[in-house]
């Protein structure tokens, strides 16, 4: 291994750049004779569109063009397409309304694209779209799940019958009623997961760019998936041929889920530019971006866990009704499903489980991904469903789950639920995190805060998740419209330095530093020779992106593979130098060395002799050092470990305080410790703003009521303790670098740690239950409801 | 934002002139309130007239048994001002308590009370200070002054130019912060001026107000468990999706005790 191999915390590369101001985000690109886009939003969750009259805005100074879903339709554009296909329990196929760029008809969720203004300047393009006049006429409105399942509802979409877009399961109904049958506990609950928006630092952004003499667009985007962008538009939306489409995503400033998928803003801007004959901008304000961007969660569940008389468990029953809003998004159907319900075994040995899931349409805005995308959920309801069942046995909270994690010795483990974990240490974990957090220390402290008058709580999270998505044949069983592999190109350079091309793209994880590593672990090139390039589908072969925890674990596996071809290639080069046969060459410490001697000819003087091939094997090797690789996951990887949360109360307020976060993850093989931990915090601060402090609230009448920062409540730094992070390794047995992947695990392990340690603290008051965001007045108002109940 | 014009007078009188001359224009002090109505096109002055090139705005100065604070005055300099922390504390604790860093670096005393924000935390202490208000043309007592939801005793063409904040015997302003926006839910300022007890409520109700119940117990016995039969009634008071009106009527009374228990 070199110094700045596996396991050293080299600062990050790219950070130079983002700290000097000098990041090219999308909405820094300007090119020459750029308009500007603004677009004329529904302000009503639900109307019939009259007609829109838009003389006066086109009589703006300045203003290019004012273009509606009319011509939209007219220029045979194809509607935004949903990438998961899910099939509801009966065989029948999930509802799947259409989704035009800009509204034809009807609108329905406040939010909703009506018309596009393009104009000299965004002033000017602003003035114009306030003068666009849209004729609404309002409908009924339901804008939640509870509206949309009433009887008599107002339907969001004709075809979907009870607002239901589908009406899935998992698991096996018959074992698992057996299961309850002879169990001695049954343990209820039901409970939501309440709606967040993504709020990535950058809104979004995208500039179409249309070259009539070359027929060719452009399109510069804040994508975490450039290629997927391409795919979905040349296949189905803009509908042009891939080389005659490129698209690019720059430095992006976090995505969070809420920029993988494709959004109408992309195409429009595309085509724009071919009209106005110009490059046309789109740059999201907060606002748009809050009823814009696909939101995350929103989900009602109800779940029952039986128990034998032992605190063993027997089976679980979940069923959930999942918000996937007014259109489906990109991945919206996978992730209430395949990303949850495979999920509800948790860590825990269960020999039955059956879950059934509905997707209710609504007028809001659409659900998907989040960071952690379903497995947050399953958590959520798995250890809130686990702390309740102690409670009511009256069995210790950390013992109930040492009973039933699953042992090291049953791994591989197959759950009841399709997924087969490989590998996992939960025992480890657990006790190291309980002295991390200096657990046989808690009544010292707890007494400390009584003390000031205050109420302290001790709450855990032990979990699982699953990561690494995804091996493409699976998937594609499971109703996904791609394939989900990765793609590399490594190319050494004559003097040994190196460029890496990932389908993979960097948004705030740190991948130019943690790949570079990699090459440097690999390779023996000092990180400082290597360039990583990512989020351009001119110079990248493939790819399918970054979400799901998948970079480290398929993107870099495929560099890996990329890398093992570059060290076979190189080994048959330096025989011919060293005149030995390739057999009897091996790599070590970055030279190639015959065995048991020390003839040994460096990485670059091979890579030199393979661009100036004059004294060289010829005949049987290419000149050249360059190799490209496919990586296709044999299984998805799974991240695991306890999380702990210590919380004091003040009773007069309720305001909650979170004192102490002791985690331990793992993540697999660790590469650079320091981004690892990065991610584990970002992880917890929106974890933790979940659990506390964000919610994302629609009104009856379909408007989100905190669509700002004056009120929309974001975690921040004064919000968060210091966190004591810690990995324990297991690695993954299925990848060549043995990584499980770290982006999610803060946002999947801590939430239900948080309300766990929140209804500890209030316990003794006789609170049993409070739901997120745990808000001063909702504290305060379970502490009055108690009181009186007592 | 609509396009304006933009004006650096240096006296108040020029600033006034230019008021009565332009009957769309706005002042503009540290900007902390008016940008922001400016970017969502919630106001389109004609003009904007910044008061930053007025020195004597800006100055902090004891006079007597009163301290006179500049209306340019930032938010920051108030909060590190020794004259402010040495006669009234309070005050000092209650400027660093006001949004951030940028907010305190850029906001004025002066802006702050003219925009009247019924969230805003200077309010609280003019009033329970018993503060005068000084324009261009009048003295104006702060019990006199905030009428209405951003609305004040003030002339459409008059500028605020110092306020006069009498030294009280003792002063504590607890605040409870809106979490999103850090404005004050409710923020409650208890004086005890040494001849009677004032008290006043910022971020509850549609404008600050003074708290007869709570001054009435405190005049009897300035103590915290005094306070045990404080009551405001919900119905005046502010409801919304951060607190209910019923939520904020109880923590009026939590934070009079902090308030109260601050001074002792
Ligand atoms: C993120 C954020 C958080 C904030 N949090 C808080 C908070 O916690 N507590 C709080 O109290 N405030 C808060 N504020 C508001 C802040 O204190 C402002 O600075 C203040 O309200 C206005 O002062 P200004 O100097 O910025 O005035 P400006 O924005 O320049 O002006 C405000 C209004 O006052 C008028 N005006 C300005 N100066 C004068 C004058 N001398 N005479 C007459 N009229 C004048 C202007 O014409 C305008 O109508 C916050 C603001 C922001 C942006």
């Amino acid at each position: 291994m070199s110094a700045q191999g596996f396991g050293a915390s080299v600062r990050r590369k790219e950070d130079r750049r983002f700290l000097l101001g000098k990041g090219q985000y999308t909405d820094d690109i300007t090119l020459p004779h750029q308009s500007y886009a603004v677009f004329v939003r529904s302000p009503h969750a639900h109307a019939n569109l009259g007609a829109i009259d838009a003389a006066k805005a086109k009589a703006v100074p300045g203003v290019l063009a004012v273009l509606t879903g009319a011509d939209v339709a007219a220029a045979g554009l194809g509607g935004i397409p949903c990438g998961w296909a899910v099939k509801s329990k009966d065989g029948s196929s999930m509802v799947e309304p259409p989704h035009p760029a800009l509204a034809q008809g009807a609108v329905r969720h406040v939010g909703d694209p009506v018309a596009m203004v393009i104009a000299d300047s965004k002033t000017a393009a602003r003035a114009a779209a306030a003068l666009v006049d849209v004729d609404y006429q309002v409908q009924p409105v339901a804008a939640s799940i509870t509206a949309a399942t009433a009887a008599d509802a107002p339907l969001v979409w004709p075809d979907a019958k009870g607002n239901v877009c589908f009406d899935w399961h998992l698991g096996d109904p018959a074992s698992t009623d057996a299961a309850f049958a002879k169990a001695k506990h049954v343990v209820e609950i039901e409970l939501t997961n309440s709606r967040v928006a993504p709020n990535a630092m950058e809104p979004r952004a995208a500039i179409g760019h249309y070259d009539a003499a070359n027929d060719h667009t452009t399109l510069y985007t804040t994508s975490q998936n450039p290629h997927l962008i391409r795919l979905l538009m040349g296949a189905f939306t803009l509908k042009v041929p891939e080389h005659k489409l490129r698209v690019v995503a720059p430095d992006v400033g976090g995505g969070f889920g809420s920029k993988i998928y494709h959004y109408a803003e992309e195409l429009l801007v595309a085509w724009a530019s071919r009209v106005v004959g110009r490059p046309v901008k789109w740059t999201s304000d907060r606002m748009e971006a809050f009823v814009s961007d696909a939101h995350g969660r929103d989900h009602i569940s109800k779940a029952q866990l039986a128990l034998d008389a032992n605190g063993k468990f027997l089976g679980l029953r979940v069923a959930t009704l999942a918000n996937i809003g007014a259109y489906l998004s990109t991945f919206a159907p996978a992730i209430p499903t395949y990303l949850y319900a495979t999920l509800l075994s948790g860590p825990y040995d269960f020999p039955a489980i059956y879950a059934e899931v509905k997707a209710i349409f609504t007028h809001t805005v659409a659900v998907d991904a989040y960071r952690g995308a379903g497995r947050p959920e399953a958590t959520y309801l798995l250890e809130r469903l686990v702390d309740k069942a102690a409670r009511q046995l009256g069995i210790d909270r950390i013992e109930l789950r040492r009973k039933n994690l699953i042992r090291t010795d049953q791994f591989p483990y197959q759950t009841q639920v399709a997924l087969a974990y490989d590998i996992g240490n939960y025992q480890a974990t657990l006790d190291m995190a309980l002295a991390s957090i200096d657990h046989a220390g808690y009544d010292k402290r707890k007494q400390a805060t009584e003390a000031k008058g205050k109420l302290r709580g001790f709450g855990i999270s032990t979990y699982i998740e699953a990561c690494g998505i995804a091996p493409s044949a699976l998937v594609g069983a499971l109703g996904a419209r791609a394939g989900l592999y990765e793609a590399a190109t490594v190319r050494v350079h004559p003097t040994g330095s190196v460029s890496v091309f990932t389908g993979t793209h960097s948004h705030g994880q740190g991948h130019e530093t943690t790949f570079a590593q990699i090459i440097s672990e690999k390779l023996g090139v000092p990180v400082e020779n290597v360039e990583v390039v990512h989020g351009d589908t001119d110079r990248i072969p493939f790819g399918m992106g970054t979400y799901g925890s998948r970079s480290a674990a398929v993107g870099g596996s495929a560099i890996v593979k990329a890398i093992d071809k570059i060290v076979e290639k190189g080994k048959k080069i330096a025989a011919h130098l060293l005149e030995a046969s390739a057999a009897d060459v091996e790599f070590v410490d970055g030279k190639y060395r015959v065995v048991g001697t020390d003839r040994a000819k460096a990485f670059g003087e091979v890579a030199f002799a393979a661009y100036v091939p004059h004294n060289y094997p010829i005949e049987t090797v290419e000149p050249g050092l360059e190799e490209n690789a496919f990586y296709d996951p044999k299984n998805f990887t799974f991240p695991g470990g306890t999380h702990l949360v210590e919380v004091e109360v003040d009773p007069e307020t309720g305001v909650v305080e979170i004192a102490e976060v002791a985690i331990a993850d793992d993540v697999g093989v660790v590469i650079n410790p320091m981004i690892v931990d990065g991610q584990a915090h970002g992880g917890l601060a929106q974890g933790i703003g979940q659990a506390l402090l964000e919610e994302a609230v629609y009104d009856a009448d379909g408007q989100l009521v905190n669509g700002s920062y004056l009120n929309y409540v974001m975690p921040r730094a004064a919000d968060l303790p210091f966190f004591k992070v810690g990995n324990h390794v297991t690695a993954c047995t299925h990848n060549p670098l043995g990584i499980k992947g770290v982006g999610e695990t803060g946002a999947i392990g801590v939430p239900p740690a948080v309300i766990n340690a929140v209804i500890d603290a209030l316990a003794p008051l006789g609170v049993t239950d409070i739901s997120m965001p745990a808000t001063p007045e909702k504290v305060w108002r379970a502490i009055q409801a108690a009181k009186k109940g007592a | 934002m609509k396009d304006f014009q933009f004006h650096r007078p240096s006296s108040v009188a020029e600033a006034v002139a230019l008021l009565k001359a332009r009957p769309d224009a706005k002042l503009l002090s540290g900007g902390q309130s008016l940008i922001p109505v400016l970017k969502l096109d919630l106001a389109e002055p004609s003009d904007l007239i910044s008061l930053a090139g007025i020195g004597e705005l800006r100055d902090i100065r004891v006079d007597g048994d009163r301290i006179v604070i500049g209306a340019l005055v930032t938010h920051d300099a108030v909060h590190r001002s020794p004259e402010v922390q040495q006669h009234i504390p309070a005050l000092a604790t209650l400027a660093g308590t006001i949004g951030d860093a940028q907010v305190r670096n850029r906001g004025t005393l002066g802006g702050s009370v003219a925009h009247a924000d019924p969230a805003a935390d200077y309010p609280a202490a003019l009033l329970a200070l018993g503060a005068t208000i000084a324009t261009d043309r009048r003295k104006i007592a702060a019990d006199d002054f905030f009428t209405g939801l951003f609305e004040t005793a003030l002339e459409r063409d008059e500028v605020v130019v110092a306020v006069h904040f009498p030294i009280p015997k003792r002063a504590a302003y607890a605040k409870f912060s809106h979490r999103a926006s850090k404005y004050a839910l409710v923020g409650v300022m208890v004086v005890d001026t040494g001849h009677n007890v004032r008290v006043a409520v910022t971020g509850a109700g549609p404008k600050v107000f003074r708290h007869a119940n709570i001054e009435g117990i405190l005049e009897r016995d300035f103590a915290v468990d005094a306070l045990a039969a404080a009551s405001t009634p919900p119905d005046e008071l502010n409801g919304d999706l951060e607190a209910s009106a019923e939520y904020r009527a109880h923590l009026i009374t939590v934070m009079a005790r902090r308030a109260v228990q601050a001074c002792l």
